[in-house]
């Protein structure tokens, strides 16, 4: 599958597996819920690199303290006008100081992207029935920010001179 | 007033490339109505009954003549020749097609105006006192914060996507005029006991089918503080606030449900964490802001004028429009002029492009080239030098915005109802219009004095029913068109929800319903009692009586 990473289009090497699921070797990608049945045995795994999957019920201070055994942390949107997902992302670079990857998973649109990337997403699985050529021209429509985020530290304010 | 430079102009132009490219996107069909939806609301696009309607912000209502002549050119070329201002001092058109959108945005930005955030769950335009600079019981401006505001929640990434809509207003005088207690979160800008400026914040108000009022969350922040603070109270709501039901998703649902103490708990939290980062105000960025708003080179003139003087001896009706549509100036020699939007046959806050020509030649000979709107659906000119009155009431009796009924009874805030819009359940313009009609009698208006009466066509609220001291609410009985009557709301500093006095009326007995009500408020009022005071003295037992008399 292609996802949008760094704002290029790659081929993905990680791998949703079901809870049902045997982990196969590899980067794995597994619920919130397995990761936290599974945790010790999970800790111990050295076949791949390990992502959550985390439905928008769980806040960032709900993983933050497993922050460190996850490659991904993929937050999922079941409908793209679900933005809790935006705080979260948030709060894990931001407060948390999370520095691997934060993908955007589920109902993720073209049009969303710019403001996923400016909350601190840093990998996008576009809607598969959508284009995801069409989909990466998102970053280059909006160029002026008025407001500190993930990507910009400073108020245009402070750069208006 | 706030002046674009390069970097505003080219996110709002980039704003205008992105849409056209979605509209085109929509019209091939690569973009389903759903998933139009949200962008087309961010950019103040709504399908309505019979077309699409745009609302074009006019951020804290704040309006130079070049932009009025451009809001008359848009209502003449792409509109059937007029606009309608609404509650939240915007202006919306009616019949734009969807092909036009992008140039008619194209053409609000050569103005520095756009439509961005007016409708959608986002945080939507900021609305503050009308009087704003200008009021005589003004502690300080709150319009350099407003554009603070507005600058830092224009495509905040965070909050594009909130449970629902999001409204601020901002007041700085005791007297609110901008209603704060009705908004998702009001600001009221306070000095302390050591003269620092900073904000006193109420969060939770609201109108729709859920009526509250705002609670105090603080009654001082340093002002250095209001945007690391507000986004504090937006990232609460944005994590916590309901999503499972649309009715249930403001964050006036939140607070009564969480409790105000416990959501102020964790705002705090959050802001302890994030206080004193780059969003922290200085006082050079503010001082920046307040220079745009600084008082204009007003002219030494004398306190009276002897021609208004006489004018008022000679002309009952001219002092009759001074008592009601012109205020005190906090500088000696000027006043405060109200455009009465509220005339006989004409849907409240609806102007003609003619008119709006005609306004904008005004401002410019009468006001500085400056308006405000405000969410009474009124437009105000700030800067009237006194002796000039006369000759501005002459030009306005002209064009029909001489009414003078502001804060009367007729001066009544109404949604566009079921003549328009497609969530209504009853028509509320031919309401307002009947009223107006049977209560022309100057006389009797400036006898019955301040009296505030708002219709809604639903549920939803727009026409502020629970906010009237005569509030009017459409429903829909089996089909036909129902008006219940709600008593004793206020949006101003004693904030109150109306309470509904008994079953609804049909169209045809509503207005004599009302008329009801203003005989039972004259036969029951003491010396100069206002009907809001009245009300609250005699309770609603005796407009019941009347009301229901022969049932």
């Amino acid at each position: 599958m292609r996802i949008i990473k760094g704002q290029e289009i790659v081929e993905d090497q990680w791998v949703h597996v079901e809870d049902e699921q045997p982990l196969p070797e590899g980067d794995v990608i597994i619920s919130l819920a397995r990761w936290q049945a599974e945790k010790d045995t999970l800790i111990g795994r050295n076949q791949g690199g390990l992502g959550v999957r985390v439905s928008p019920d769980y806040h960032a201070e709900d993983i933050a303290d497993d922050l460190e055994h996850f490659d991904v942390v993929a937050l999922d949107f079941p409908v793209f006008r679900d933005g809790r997902a935006y705080s979260t992302a948030r709060l894990l670079r931001d407060r948390y100081n999370y520095e691997g990857e934060i993908r955007a998973t589920g109902d993720v649109l073209r049009d969303q992207l710019f403001y996923m990337f400016r909350c601190g997403f840093d990998a996008f699985e576009v809607r598969a029935d959508r284009s995801i050529d069409d989909a990466i021209k998102a970053f280059s429509e909006m160029t002026v920010t008025y407001q500190p985020a993930t990507d910009e530290p400073l108020p245009l304010w402070r750069r208006r001179a | 007033m706030y002046q674009y430079d390069s970097f505003d102009r080219q996110l709002v132009s980039e704003r205008v490339e992105q849409f056209r490219d979605q509209v085109a996107r929509r019209l091939r069909g690569e973009l389903s109505e759903e998933e139009f939806l949200p962008l087309r609301l961010q950019n103040g696009i709504y399908l309505q009954l019979h077309a699409y309607m745009i609302r074009v912000a006019i951020p804290y209502g704040v309006l130079s003549s070049k932009q009025m002549r451009r809001l008359a050119y848009i209502a003449r070329t792409y509109d059937k020749g007029y606009g309608h201002f609404t509650t939240r001092q915007n202006i919306q058109y009616n019949w734009p097609k969807l092909e036009d959108l992008p140039d008619i945005l194209e053409s609000l930005a050569d103005v520095e105006m756009h439509a961005i955030q007016t409708s959608g769950n986002c945080i939507r335009n900021i609305s503050a006192d009308q009087l704003a600079g200008v009021a005589a019981d003004e502690v300080t401006d709150p319009r350099p914060y407003s554009e603070i505001l507005r600058q830092w929640s224009t495509f905040h990434p965070e909050f594009a996507h909130l449970p629902r809509k999001f409204k601020f207003a901002l007041t700085g005088s005791e007297d609110d005029r901008a209603a704060i207690a009705f908004h998702d979160i009001g600001y009221r800008v306070v000095v302390n006991d050591k003269g620092e400026e900073g904000f006193q914040i109420f969060v939770g108000g609201g109108m729709g089918r859920t009526p509250m009022i705002a609670k105090e969350i603080t009654p001082f922040i340093h002002r250095k503080h209001l945007l690391s603070y507000t986004e504090s109270m937006l990232r609460v709501y944005n994590g916590y606030g309901r999503r499972d039901n649309k009715y249930k998703a403001r964050i006036k649902i939140l607070i009564h449900e969480m409790g105000i103490e416990e959501y102020r708990q964790r705002v705090e939290e959050d802001f302890a964490r994030a206080k004193d980062g780059a969003m922290t105000l200085d006082d050079a960025e503010i001082d920046r802001m307040k220079a745009f708003f600084a008082p204009p080179a007003y002219e030494d003139l004398p306190a009276t004028d002897a021609n208004v003087d006489t004018l008022v001896a000679e002309n009952k009706r001219f002092g009759q429009w001074l008592d009601r549509n012109v205020e005190d100036h906090k500088q000696q020699g000027y006043s405060i002029v109200a455009l009465s939007l509220k005339t006989k046959g004409v849907a409240p806050g609806d102007v003609t492009a003619d008119q709006m020509d005609e306004i904008a030649r005004l401002a410019d000979e009468y006001s500085l080239g400056i308006m405000r709107t405000t969410h009474k659906q009124n437009i105000v000119f700030p800067d009237v030098r006194k002796k000039d009155l006369p000759a501005l009431w002459d030009e306005l009796k002209r064009i029909a915005l001489a009414e003078p009924n502001i804060e009367t009874i007729t001066d009544l805030i109404c949604c566009p109802g079921l003549d328009y819009c497609a969530l209504a359940n009853a028509r509320s313009i031919p309401v307002a219009l009947e009223l107006t009609e049977k209560l022309d009698d100057i006389d009797y208006l400036h006898d019955l004095g301040d009296l505030r009466l708002n219709i809604s066509g639903c549920i939803n609220a727009c026409g502020h029913h629970h906010a009237g001291n005569i509030g009017i609410l459409g429903v829909d009985k089996k089909g036909e068109e129902f008006y219940q009557i709600t008593l004793g709301g206020s949006s101003k500093s004693d904030a109150s929800v109306g309470k509904i006095v008994g079953p609804a009326f049909s169209a045809d007995e509503i207005v004599p319903a009302v008329e009801n009500v203003l005989e039972t408020y004259t036969e029951n009022r003491e010396e100069e009692e206002s009907f809001l005071d009245c009300y609250r003295r005699i309770g609603m037992a005796p407009f019941k009586e009347r009301l229901y008399a022969n049932n």
